[in-house]
C-alpha cells in the first residue's frame, strides 16, 4: 500500500512549493488524513454512492442559487414577476433555475437513500452515534431550506405552502398564536415574511447545511466508514497500522468508484433537467405558476413530494386527546415522525449492525417500514377522504413502530454470526 | 494545572460567575435580533381598522372574502331570516354552539355569533391550518355532507361550517371562525377593527 506520491515523482519546484506551503499550512497532511491515507472498507456497494452525490448536489444548488439571487427580486411585487423573468429573459436563466428546483428534489433522493443505507447495514451504530445525530441535523436543516426556499417563487402554492405550515405553530398552547405571529412578522404571509424567507434561504441555512455537512464528513473521518458486513475493519490491522481490508479512499474510491457514479447520476439528472424538471407537477406544482393570492386557496394543497410522508402523518392524526386538540397532535406525529431515527444508536440492541447478518424480524421491520414510507408519500399527494385517513393512520403507526418495537425485535430474533472481516461478492 | 498554590474553588467560581454573567449578555444581545421579528410599524400601521361598505349586498350574499382588516380576508355575510332559523338547529352537530371559546369579541358572543343577527363578520380563515374556506350557502346536498345546511367548507382538509361561522363536529378545525372586533358606521357601513361603537 505505498499510494502516497513519492517526491521524486514531481518536479522539484513542485516539491519545494509544497514544502513552503506545509510549514505554513497542513496541506499535505489534511490531503493523506482525508484522501490518500483515509482507509475505506473494500467492500463498498451500490449503497455508497449516495453520500458523495449529496455533496455534489450541495455544491449545485450552492451555485445556482447564488446566480439565481442575482436576478432575483425578494419583494411582494418583485418576486413572481423576477422568477418569470429569470425563466424568459435572462441567459440561460431557464437552466440555472430548473438545475436548482432539481437540484431540491435530487437532494432529498440521495439523501434519502443516503439514510437508508444507515438503516440497512447499521451506521448509525456504536462509534458513529454522533455521526448520525450531525447527519440528522443535516436532515432538518435541508427540510428547513426547502422549506424556506419554496415560499421565494411566490406563486400561490408557495404562499399557501407557508401559511398552512407556519398555522401549524399555531397548534403549540398558550404560545402559539404568538408564535405564529412572530414567524410572520405580519398578520398574514406578506412581503415582511418573504423577506426573512428570502435572508434564511440564501444565507444562514447554507452556513449552517455547510458547516454540518464538513463536521459530518470530520466526524465520519474520525471513525472510519462502515461497510455493507457492518464489521470494524480496524480490528485487523498490519505492521504500518493500515487496516488489512481497507484500500485508501484516493485514487481507488474517487476515481475507481464515485467519479463513474458521479457521471451516472448526472445523465440522469440532466435528462430530468432538460425534458421533465416540472415532474408533472411534482418538482414544480401547478398552482405555482399562478402568482400568490392571499384570497384565493388552491383546491387541493399538497406539498411537494419530499415532504409528503410527513405530511400524510400530520393530517392522520384526527383525534383530540388530553385536552389537546388534533390540530396539535397532528404537529407532534409530524415533528416526531422527523426526528424519531435520531435515538436509532440506542434502540438497535442486536448484536450485529448489519441487515445481512440480522434476523427475520429486522428485515420484515424495515420492509414494512419503507412500505408504509412510500405509501404514505402517495397519501400526502392526494385530497383526504376517509379510506385515505384510515389507510394514513395504519401506515403511521407502522412508521413508529419500526422505532418503537426496536429494542425488542433486535434482541429476541436469531442472527446470524457476523463474519471477522469483511466479504466481497 | 492542579498543583499547589491554587485555590480550585475560587478558580470554579470565578468560571462559573464569569460564564453567568456571560450567558446573560448572550441572552440580552439576542433581544434586538428576537425582537427585530415582530410586526414592524409599518405592519401594524397597515394593520389599522378597516371600513367596509356593503349597501350591494342582498339577503343571502355574502361580500368577500375582502382583504380586510390586517390584510386577513374577511367574509361579510347578509343572512336570510330562514338562514337564521336553521342556526339553531344545527346546536347538536357544533363543536362550540354557544361560542365558549375565546374566539369572538363579547358583543358576538351570542346564537348568531354578531352584533346585528342579518349580517356576520367573520376572518375566512380556517382554525385548522389557515386555508380560506369556500361558501356554499344553498341548502343543498353537497358532495361532503348529505345534510348540507349552508356554510363553509375548507377544500384543505374538509373542515365545515355553518353560517354563523361555528365549526362542526369531527372536523379537523378546532374552532369556530373568528370573529374580528367591529363596529357599524351606519346601517350599511361596518369598521373593521375597533370595538367601540361611535355614534
Amino acid at each position: 500500500m505505498q499510494q502516497s506520491p513519492s517526491p521524486s515523482r514531481f518536479p522539484a519546484m513542485w516539491t519545494s512549493f509544497m514544502s513552503w506551503v506545509d510549514r505554513r499550512f497542513p496541506a499535505t497532511e489534511t490531503f493523506e488524513y482525508h484522501m490518500s491515507k483515509y482507509y475505506a472498507p473494500k467492500n463498498f456497494n451500490f449503497w455508497y454512492y449516495f453520500g458523495v452525490l449529496a455533496t455534489v448536489v450541495l455544491v449545485l444548488q450552492l451555485v445556482t442559487g447564488i446566480w439565481l439571487t442575482m436576478s432575483y427580486v425578494p419583494s411582494g411585487d418583485g418576486a413572481f414577476a423576477s422568477v418569470e423573468y429569470i425563466m424568459r429573459d435572462v441567459e440561460f436563466g431557464w437552466l440555472l433555475r430548473y438545475l436548482h428546483t432539481t437540484g431540491a428534489s435530487a437532494f432529498f433522493v440521495v439523501v434519502y437513500l443516503h439514510m437508508f443505507r444507515g438503516l440497512m447495514y447499521g451506521s448509525y451504530r456504536e462509534p458513529r452515534e454522533l455521526l448520525w445525530l450531525i447527519g440528522m441535523a443535516i436532515f432538518v436543516a435541508m427540510m428547513a431550506e426547502g422549506f424556506f426556499g419554496y415560499l421565494l417563487p411566490w406563486g400561490n402554492m408557495s404562499w399557501w405552502a407557508a401559511q398552512v405550515i407556519v398555522s401549524l405553530f399555531g397548534a403549540i398552547p398558550v404560545i402559539g398564536a404568538d408564535l405564529e405571529q412572530w414567524i410572520r412578522g405580519d398578520f398574514l404571509i406578506s412581503e415582511v415574511t418573504l423577506n426573512r424567507f428570502f435572508a434564511l434561504h440564501v444565507v444562514a441555512l447554507p452556513l449552517v447545511l455547510v458547516m454540518l455537512v464538513f463536521v459530518h464528513i470530520v466526524a465520519l473521518h474520525h471513525v472510519g466508514s462502515n461497510n455493507p458486513d457492518g464489521v470494524e475493519i480496524k480490528k485487523h490491522k498490519n505492521a504500518d497500522g493500515v487496516p488489512l481490508d481497507g484500500i485508501p479512499f484516493h485514487p481507488y474510491y474517487t476515481i475507481g468508484h464515485d467519479l463513474p457514479g458521479i457521471v451516472l447520476f448526472l445523465i440522469v439528472f440532466c435528462a430530468i433537467v432538460f425534458y421533465l424538471p416540472e415532474m408533472g407537477g411534482y418538482f414544480i406544482e401547478k398552482p405555482n405558476f399562478e402568482e400568490a393570492n392571499p384570497l384565493k386557496t388552491p383546491a387541493h394543497i399538497a406539498p411537494v413530494w419530499y415532504y409528503t410522508p410527513f405530511y400524510a402523518m400530520l393530517r392522520a392524526a384526527t383525534y383530540p386527546l388530553v385536552g389537546l386538540d388534533a390540530k396539535f397532535w397532528g404537529f407532534v406525529v409530524m415533528a416526531g415522525a422527523i426526528v424519531v431515527p435520531a435515538v436509532l444508536p440506542w434502540l438497535d440492541r442486536s448484536p450485529v449492525k448489519s441487515i445481512r447478518y440480522k434476523g427475520m424480524i429486522s428485515k420484515v421491520m424495515l420492509g414494512i417500514f419503507i412500505v408504509s414510507f412510500f405509501i404514505l408519500g402517495y397519501l400526502g399527494t392526494i385530497p383526504p377522504s376517509k379510506y385515505a385517513t384510515l389507510l394514513a393512520q395504519i401506515c403511521t403507526v407502522l412508521y413508529f413502530a419500526y422505532f418503537v418495537l426496536m429494542p425488542w425485535y433486535t434482541r429476541v430474533e436469531k442472527t446470524k454470526p457476523a463474519p471477522d472481516r469483511v466479504t466481497t461478492r | 494545572m492542579s498543583g499547589d498554590g491554587f485555590n480550585k474553588q475560587r478558580r470554579y467560581f470565578l468560571i462559573g460567575a464569569t460564564s453567568v454573567v456571560g450567558g446573560l449578555g448572550v441572552v440580552g444581545a439576542a433581544v434586538p435580533f428576537v425582537k427585530s421579528w415582530n410586526p414592524s410599524a409599518k405592519a401594524r400601521a397597515l394593520g389599522a381598522p378597516v371600513t367596509v361598505d356593503f349597501s350591494r349586498l342582498n339577503p343571502g350574499e355574502m361580500l368577500g372574502p375582502i382583504p380586510a382588516w390586517r390584510g386577513q380576508p374577511v367574509f361579510i355575510l347578509y343572512r336570510t331570516p330562514e338562514a337564521l332559523a336553521t342556526l339553531s338547529k344545527l346546536d347538536a352537530s357544533r363543536a362550540d354552539p354557544a361560542s365558549e371559546r375565546d374566539q369572538q369579541p363579547e358583543y358576538a358572543r351570542n346564537e348568531w355569533r354578531s352584533r346585528r343577527p342579518e349580517i356576520g363578520v367573520y376572518i375566512g380563515l380556517c382554525t385548522h391550518l389557515g386555508c380560506s374556506p369556500k361558501y356554499f350557502p344553498l341548502v343543498t346536498p353537497e358532495p361532503f355532507d348529505a345534510n348540507w345546511e349552508g356554510g363553509f367548507f375548507c377544500p384543505c382538509h374538509g373542515s365545515m361550517f355553518d353560517l354563523a361561522g361555528r365549526v362542526a363536529k369531527g372536523v379537523p378545525a378546532p374552532s369556530n371562525l373568528p370573529v374580528p372586533p367591529y363596529t357599524f358606521v351606519s346601517d350599511k357601513v361596518v369598521t373593521i377593527g375597533v370595538d367601540e361603537e361611535h355614534a
